[in-house]
């Protein structure tokens, strides 16, 4: 078992200093920050030594050792955008985003199971064909377009919902909530159904699918045989065997939905950490768009270690393989 | 951590229910966000418009953008490098410490630190020397006129709340370096901040120990960056917002065609023009002579642009067409030196034969796509303009965030340029940075090695002039040199648009500053 434990912490090392040198040397190729940086009418000597004072006169390979031993040490940088620490920009956008991914998975479950239940117990029925053919809408739509189209009915046309930003933030020592104030509560509603919007068809489907084939098992069969309620049949026993590969699933894209939220944040000017980024690839900050990639990359790490070793444990067989 | 939420609890009650009845807020939003709140960390126009809200400097521009007394009451040049300054007496900071001598001294001396991000904002200057409690002297490296334009942008800070916070030393956004200034902003302006979040909003409250008489009836400013073209407009039309500035030029229409709001439109200072690669070669033909080295070509590819047509097509009917390289409010301007060369097609292609090229040449034509108004459709229609008369310019579009870099490295044959002058607002700028050979500091945007010895020395003078009548012709002889040479193709002046809801109104200015302390909203 430690064994296991010691080699995927091992891969996962590997994987991050990858991420590390990929993302690094990406940035040579995404602008020269020292344009965005000089005044219009700067001289060329000016230029010459803005791009010496950022260390950026130095070989590549020099830069990315100092980046590798800074980051080693805790220390991301310091953002050229904002001159603050960049581990402090992000701990600032992390609740930001967090809170949003939450409520758009909440939403995503909340709506996704009991409609994949429906189209699985009726799958002829006019409610349920219309919930297929909707979540094949949602499933094909861009974000930025769904986005887009919920502040003009919402916001502009109807007046009901604000149009962007997070409302009213209370601050729980670091942690920003929007949760406590009735503006910010609102603020959730347009974001937080855009960026659910995929992963609740995927719910949703996934959810039919697993209902469909269990109810067609020899296990539901024989409940039925033994004559016990058809509520409990469908919810208490088919229901809870279709749900283990929803919940594997919905774990695994609460990574995907942090790393991929920069869409929605940048329609709704959601102040998280997608929008960081965003700002940053504009503004070539280069100390902000390496630690926002390591950071996803962790991420994902992260959830694939844990998981890998979840499997490990839960299952003998595994174990047995890599021991 | 309880208490805390409590007392955040309330705050945030308090600032629901607890506004007085005459309460005026703006609320505005524009794409990109204040960047410090140290005005010397850093060198950029929006940050620097923003923090004129908070701090005075000490002339300042007025409602026509001329130089009028703000924290200095009158000056004098006692010798030709040395300034003398009669400050303003009975002004109050922010937290309540009166403005001398002392505070000028201090801040001058912050800005001239070679740490300061915008040392460059006032490169001429030595030193700043107190006289008695109200009177400052300022001494430059030599006989120099635009000491009062650069003094426009440079804010003063109080001395006193500099020592105590240790912020007496300058911030730089280049280097990482913050101080308590970075995020405080202690001014004599006509608001003070009352809370700055980075990304996410600033807010700012009226300051009712002014020292001037407001022209602005706000009591407070709400601020938020909002980057998306779409949602800003969204949300100026769902009512969230008061104003918006810039307003995308595709959705004027649909702004002012709502009911309750206005686009407010005009011409800016930016120029956009066409820079030309002066080299032995051009990169699109290796080996061969630069064509663009004979002025008749550079007239015939100048000749061959439709200037209407891109205005009418391209730029709506915002932009104005220019044949010169500063925008009429700038000293150097002249009009005779206005009109572009009339767009003329058997004309460019006489010109293009008598130069040698009667079947064109090939060049390349960069141009960026997230800079300017409309600039990659504008270059787009260029080059199908000119492929009219034989010139075949390869286009290639990218962001800003490249282009800038390649353009400076001189890797372009013929790329596009906005030029506004900023900040000194002077066409100085344009000789010193665009016209003049790399060298003595001058220079710094010649991306395509233009040279002429006629400008070189009219800068040289023009740098000395103190006589600001034989400076401005010498400024504009420059030009009508740079004109008649075809040193740049000058295409338009680039438009500001804003979008305000009914009932606000606040003023525009070339300058593309926003400029709060004249806005009123009903």
């Amino acid at each position: 078992m430690f064994k296991v434990l010691l080699s995927r912490l091992g891969q996962a090392a590997l994987v991050m200093l990858v991420v590390s040198a990929v993302s690094f040397v990406m940035f040579r190729y995404v602008g020269d920050p020292v344009a965005t940086m000089s005044r219009e009418n700067a001289s060329v000597e000016e230029k010459a030594e803005l791009r010496r004072s950022l260390g950026l006169d130095q070989p590549l390979v020099v830069q990315y050792g100092r980046f590798l031993t800074r980051t080693l040490s805790g220390d991301l940088g310091i953002s050229y955008r904002n001159q603050r620490p960049v581990t402090e920009l992000i701990a600032e956008r992390l609740p930001a985003t967090l809170e949003l991914v939450i409520v758009a998975t909440i939403l995503s479950l909340a709506l996704g199971i009991p409609l994949g239940v429906l189209c699985a117990l009726k799958p002829d029925g006019v409610a349920a064909r219309l919930v297929q053919a909707l979540s094949l809408v949602g499933i094909s739509t861009p974000t930025f377009v769904t986005g887009i189209v919920l502040i003009l009915v919402f916001a502009v046309s109807l007046g009901w919902l604000p149009s962007f930003g997070r409302g009213q933030v209370v601050d729980l020592g670091w942690w920003s909530t929007g949760f406590l104030t009735i503006s910010g509560l609102k603020s959730f509603i347009l974001p937080g159904i855009t960026l659910a919007l995929y992963q609740l068809t995927l719910i949703m489907r996934l959810v039919r699918a697993e209902m469909i084939d269990v109810l067609s098992s020899d296990y539901i069969r024989f409940a039925k045989a033994r004559g016990l309620p058809t509520r409990y049949i469908h919810f208490r026993l088919a229901l809870r065997n279709a749900l283990m590969p929803v919940i594997t699933v919905t774990g695994l894209q609460i990574g995907s939905l942090i790393a991929f939220a920069i869409v929605t944040e940048t329609v709704f000017q959601w102040p998280g950490m997608g929008l960081l980024f965003i700002q940053a690839v504009s503004f070539v900050d280069i100390p902000v768009m390496a630690a926002y990639l390591l950071f996803v990359g962790l991420l994902f790490v992260l959830i694939n270690t844990v998981v890998d070793i979840l499997y490990a444990v839960v299952d003998p067989r595994l174990r047995a393989r890599s021991a | 951590m309880r208490a805390k939420l409590a007392a955040s609890l309330t705050v945030a009650a308090s600032t629901l229910v607890g506004m007085p009845a005459d309460a005026k807020t703006l609320r505005w939003a524009s794409p990109t966000d204040i960047t410090t709140l140290d005005p010397y960390a850093h060198t950029e126009s929006f940050t620097t418009s923003m923090l004129h809200h908070v701090f005075d400097p000490l002339v300042r521009r007025g409602r026509t953008l001329e130089l009028e007394p703000a924290l200095a009451m009158s000056w004098k040049t006692v010798k030709p490098d040395t300034w003398r300054f009669e400050l303003r007496r009975n002004v109050k900071f922010h937290n309540g410490n009166p403005f001398t001598a002392d505070d000028v001294v201090a801040s001058i001396s912050r800005i001239l630190d070679p740490g300061a991000r915008a040392r460059g904002n006032l490169a001429t200057v030595v030193k700043a020397e107190k006289v008695d409690d109200f009177t400052v002297d300022i001494v430059t490296n030599g006989p120099y006129p635009l000491l009062l334009n650069d003094l426009a942008g440079i804010y003063i800070l109080d001395k006193e709340w500099m020592e105590v916070n240790g912020a007496l030393k300058p911030g730089n956004i280049a280097t990482g370096v913050t101080t308590a200034a970075s995020t405080n902003a202690i001014g004599t302006g006509p608001f003070k901040v009352e809370s700055y979040k980075p990304d996410a909003g600033t807010t700012f409250v009226v300051n009712p120990d002014w020292w001037d008489k407001p022209q602005h009836n706000l009591t407070r400013i709400e601020f938020k960056p909002v980057k998306s073209d779409a949602t800003r407009v969204a949300a100026l039309l769902s009512g969230e917002l008061d104003l918006i500035a810039p307003a995308p030029l595709q959705d004027l229409q649909r702004i002012s065609s709502s009911q309750g709001f206005k686009v407010i439109e005009e011409p800016s200072l930016r120029l956009i023009m066409l820079s030309l690669n002066f080299r032995p070669e051009l990169k699109a033909m290796p080996g061969q002579k630069n064509p663009l080295l004979d002025v008749k070509v550079r007239q015939a590819m100048w000749h061959a642009i439709d200037l209407d047509t891109i205005k009418k097509r391209v730029m709506r009917d915002k932009s104005r067409n220019t044949g010169t390289l500063v925008a009429p409010p700038v000293p150097g301007y002249a009009k005779d030196n206005d009109t572009p060369l009339a767009y003329d097609q058997s004309k460019a292609k006489e010109l293009l034969a008598e130069a040698g090229f009667p079947n064109g040449f090939k060049t390349k034509l960069n141009c960026p796509n997230d800079r300017y108004i409309n600039d990659e459709q504008t270059c787009v229609a260029i080059a199908s303009m000119w492929a009219k008369v034989g010139i075949q310019a390869e286009l290639q579009t990218e962001s800003r965030a490249t282009y800038f870099p390649r353009q400076d490295r001189g890797e372009f044959d013929v790329s596009m340029v906005g030029w506004a002058t900023l900040p000194p607002m002077d066409g100085f700028s344009v000789l010193s940075s665009l016209l003049t050979e790399q060298k003595d500091g001058y220079g710094g945007s010649n991306a395509g090695k233009y040279s002429n010895p006629k400008i070189e020395e009219l800068t040289r003078k023009a740098a000395v002039e103190l006589d600001e009548a034989r400076r401005r012709d010498m400024l504009a002889e420059a030009l009508k040199v740079a004109r008649d040479t075809v040193a740049y193709i000058p295409l338009h002046q680039q438009p500001v648009a804003w979008a305000v809801r009914d009932g606000v109104e606040v003023p525009q200015f070339p300058d593309e500053y926003v400029r709060l302390w004249f806005a009123t909203v009903k």
